[in-house]
């Protein structure tokens, strides 16, 4: 059966206008009333951003290089999505003009007072923070032109040798990414608290940046295939391997958040666990109960069965969640440091509702270009004929 | 002739079996899906299907309900979970509560490793030995298809359907002709196998056990007697230091350990400077600790500890070892009551009369504490009539 290329409708880029419109006049009135506050909430919505954009060009390089062959009919999904890597760097712009307000080793006379602030101030300095910041996204994003130019030319040339290059190319591109991803996470989030350490913190972001990009891909495939925008083939098995990835990654991630806590919980140094009793008082104590669940407990068990691995209602709802709960995690993660009590209202909304939209307008306008199927990849009729 | 003769043998014995199942075997994947599905057509249930790799869409072609044994998996794993998270309660809290690394009895946290552990370990064993147990009738080793043609086949390169004889619609003849009109090649009959009564007392079973006996005493005695004695095995009790029971060569006293230098004070301890003195001359020491409730708590638990044995509870001089030794004196005579705290506190430390010294046993504080306690047990027995009015 062969693909036909079909436009979009109206409504998704409606949608994500919506979503951006409703996003932006909320952060435009959050940083008119308390710009300190929608500052923090800017490193939420930049980190989710990234999350969600490098984890989809992730899972495009996991595809080359293990060779697998059930993701090929929805790859562009994640190519797609992947395509507003660049838009990071927007988010990050009103950050760096803002650094001062945010991280307190940026004030020159507190480093100075502060021996282990000098101590680390080759690394934590502001025109070092910039350059990486700007230098993973730009590598990141010639890792994602790479790939995506070839496997379009593919679409043409049906060159079975332009596959072997993107092998090549993602065995590059994992240790870069895993170092980029650590040094974002670090930087952004770590860095808050910078007399706090936790060796498996990039770990962490990466699990968590894994999921966010699969939960948007597993969305996005299943509703264009349910629609019928994919190439007839998708099948319950390609369902089922989404929904087992899914499990997978979110029990690494709780594998990985457990760890973290273990160690520090049971080796009980006052300045590794601090950063934990940071969580535990003023109300944070049960947004990080409600993490547990939120992020573990509620997918684990949707997810757990055989048929809700395959049942694409499921699959969709699951994934929705799964980015709440990533957005849910990185609250978690960074407003500590903003304030003590707990605080939710409309100043948090904004970042994720604008990260949406623009990720949806960023799909919209990758579809209107190209195949939303890599018709020339040789190893698209061995995905479709694809069974468990 | 003699073939001709085990063959009639063969024969008769195939008389009195029962039949198994019948099989046939198949080309192609292709053709073995088809004769799924045709069996389930024909109405028989109770058939299985023997490929040498997992043929995808077997399972709807042979129309098989999704297997129970994950429901197995999920309860064994539960109880697993269950059964290690209240075990390490009992230990750590129940039965031998000690404090690691100050945190409460019931650090829920390090629990956790242990109980995914010992979740995915049962549910893990308890899988395969359900499995084994129900699918494969443990303890039946000796499986109809073992030692088969079709078996042979079927887990190299070829494809087998075998109708078992349970099904309802089992019929030998219509089964063979379901199969033949399937695409079967090769029809076999496969037959129950005779049970054999197990020998115990087989002299080669016995003769192996009395090797795997010998060659186990063996290898034990040559390894703790022998190798454990060999270098390198040796090198490291072969270490440049003295061992205990030997002499050392370096020093005149032939010890290992030195002794503390003269007027050495233990780190912690106060050293009492009127040991071996006549007690009027301690008379002006005085009781450093207060009169409390929680002092006078623990002078009752030292004094009932080492005092009580022969001062008896409540210092009468009264405890069971009364008449065996010379009797131990009243704490609640004019002299001991009259006697200032120095006074007491020297005898303790010093020991008088039959009295040892209770200086190593007891610590400063605690005989202190027991000054206290005494005192508090001759007041109650010469209450003054000023104690007896209420306070107001």
């Amino acid at each position: 059966m062969e693909y036909q290329k079909k436009e979009l409708p109206d409504k998704v880029k409606n949608a994500g206008f919506l979503f951006a419109g409703i996003g932006l006049l909320l952060i435009a009135v959050s940083y008119l009333l308390d710009p300190r506050r929608e500052a923090f909430n800017n490193i939420i919505g930049l980190t989710f951003f990234a999350s969600i954009a490098i984890g989809a060009l992730a899972l495009v390089a996991l595809e080359y290089i293990s060779g697998a062959v059930w993701s090929v009919p929805f790859r562009r999904v994640s190519e797609f999505i992947a395509s507003s890597l660049p838009l990071v760097l927007v988010f990050a712009i009103p950050l760096f003009l803002m650094l001062g307000m945010l991280f307190h080793w940026t004030h020159p006379e507190v480093v100075s007072a502060d021996r282990l602030l000098s101590g680390k101030s080759p690394y934590l300095n502001i025109p070092f923070f910039i350059g990486r910041t700007i230098g993973v996204i730009l590598v990141l994003y010639v890792f994602y032109a790479l790939f995506t130019r070839n496997s379009r030319k593919q679409d043409e040339s049906k060159e079975q040798g332009l596959t072997r290059t993107n092998v090549k190319l993602s065995a590059a591109f994992m240790p870069v990414a895993g170092i980029g991803l650590t040094l974002l996470s670090i930087d952004w989030i770590m860095s808050l608290e910078p007399h706090w350490y936790s060796t498996i913190f990039g770990v962490y972001y990466i699990s968590a940046t894994l999921l966010a990009g699969l939960a948007a891909t597993t969305y996005a495939s299943v509703s264009l295939n349910e629609a019928g925008y994919l190439i007839p083939g998708v099948n319950k098995d390609h369902y089922y391997s989404l929904g087992a990835l899914m499990f997978a990654i979110t029990n690494f991630w709780a594998y990985i958040a457990f760890s973290q806590f273990l160690l520090i919980w049971y080796a009980n140094i006052p300045e590794e666990s601090i950063w934990f009793v940071m969580r535990w008082e003023g109300g944070w104590k049960y947004i990080s109960i409600i993490l547990i669940f939120v992020r573990f407990v509620i997918p684990y068990a949707g997810l757990l069965s055989q048929p809700s691995k395959s049942d694409p209602k499921r699959l969709k709802q699951i994934s929705i969640f799964i980015l709440i709960a990533h957005f849910f995690d990185l609250y978690w993660l960074i407003m500590p440091t903003f304030s003590k009590t707990v605080v939710f209202s409309f100043y948090e909304l904004g970042f994720p509702l604008f990260v949406v939209g623009i990720v949806i307008l960023a799909f919209f306008y990758q579809t209107k270009k190209h195949n939303l199927v890599a018709v020339g990849d040789p190893k698209l009729q061995r995905g479709l004929d694809f069974h468990l | 002739m003699l073939t001709e003769r085990s063959r009639r043998i063969g024969e008769a014995d195939i008389m009195n079996k029962k039949i198994y199942s019948i099989g046939g075997l198949f080309d192609t994947p292709d053709s073995i899906i088809h004769a799924a599905e045709e069996a389930v057509k024909e109405g028989y249930t109770k058939f299985d299907v023997n490929t040498p790799y997992p043929v995808h869409g077997m399972e709807s072609a042979m129309k098989l309900k999704p297997s129970l044994i994950g429901l197995v998996t999920l309860f064994v794993g539960l109880s697993g979970a269950a059964f290690a998270f209240m075990f390490m309660y009992w230990v750590s809290v129940v039965d031998y509560p000690l404090i690691i690394g100050g945190k409460p009895f019931f650090s829920w946290p390090a629990f956790v490793p242990v109980t995914f552990e010992v979740t995915v370990l049962s549910a893990a064993v308890g899988t395969v030995a359900v499995m084994i147990a129900m699918f494969f009738k443990f303890p039946n080793n000796a499986h109809p298809l073992h030692d088969t043609n079709y078996m042979k086949h079927v887990s190299s390169d070829r494809f087998g359907l075998n109708v078992v004889a349970i099904d309802p619609l089992f019929d030998e003849s219509k089964v063979k002709d379901f199969l033949s009109r399937a695409g079967a090649k090769d029809i076999e009959i496969f037959y129950e196998p005779e049970r054999k009564p197990i020998r115990v007392f087989d002299p080669k079973f016995i003769g192996l056990l009395v090797v795997i006996a010998t060659v186990t005493a063996g290898v034990t005695y040559f390894t703790l007697n022998k190798l454990l004695y060999m270098p390198p095995f040796t090198w490291m009790a072969e270490q440049d230091r003295l061992s205990s029971q030997s002499q050392n060569a370096m020093f005149t006293d032939g010890f290992g350990m030195r002794n503390p230098v003269e007027g050495t004070v233990a780190r912690g301890f106060t050293p009492y400077e009127f040991k071996g003195q006549p007690d009027s001359v301690v008379r002006n020491l005085s009781n450093p600790l207060p009169f409390s409730k929680e002092v006078i708590d623990r002078g009752k638990m030292r004094f009932d500890t080492y005092c009580s044995p022969c001062h008896g509870y409540f210092g009468k001089g009264d405890s069971r070892l009364n008449g065996q030794f010379p009797n131990p004196p009243t704490l609640h005579s004019d002299k001991v009551r009259n006697w200032p705290d120095g006074n007491i506190y020297h005898v303790i430390t010093n020991g008088q009369n039959v009295m040892p010294s209770y200086d190593k046993q007891i610590t400063r504080d605690d005989r202190w504490a027991i000054i206290h306690y005494i005192r508090v047990l001759q007041r109650s027995l010469n209450a003054k009539d000023t104690d007896l009015e209420t306070k107001k």
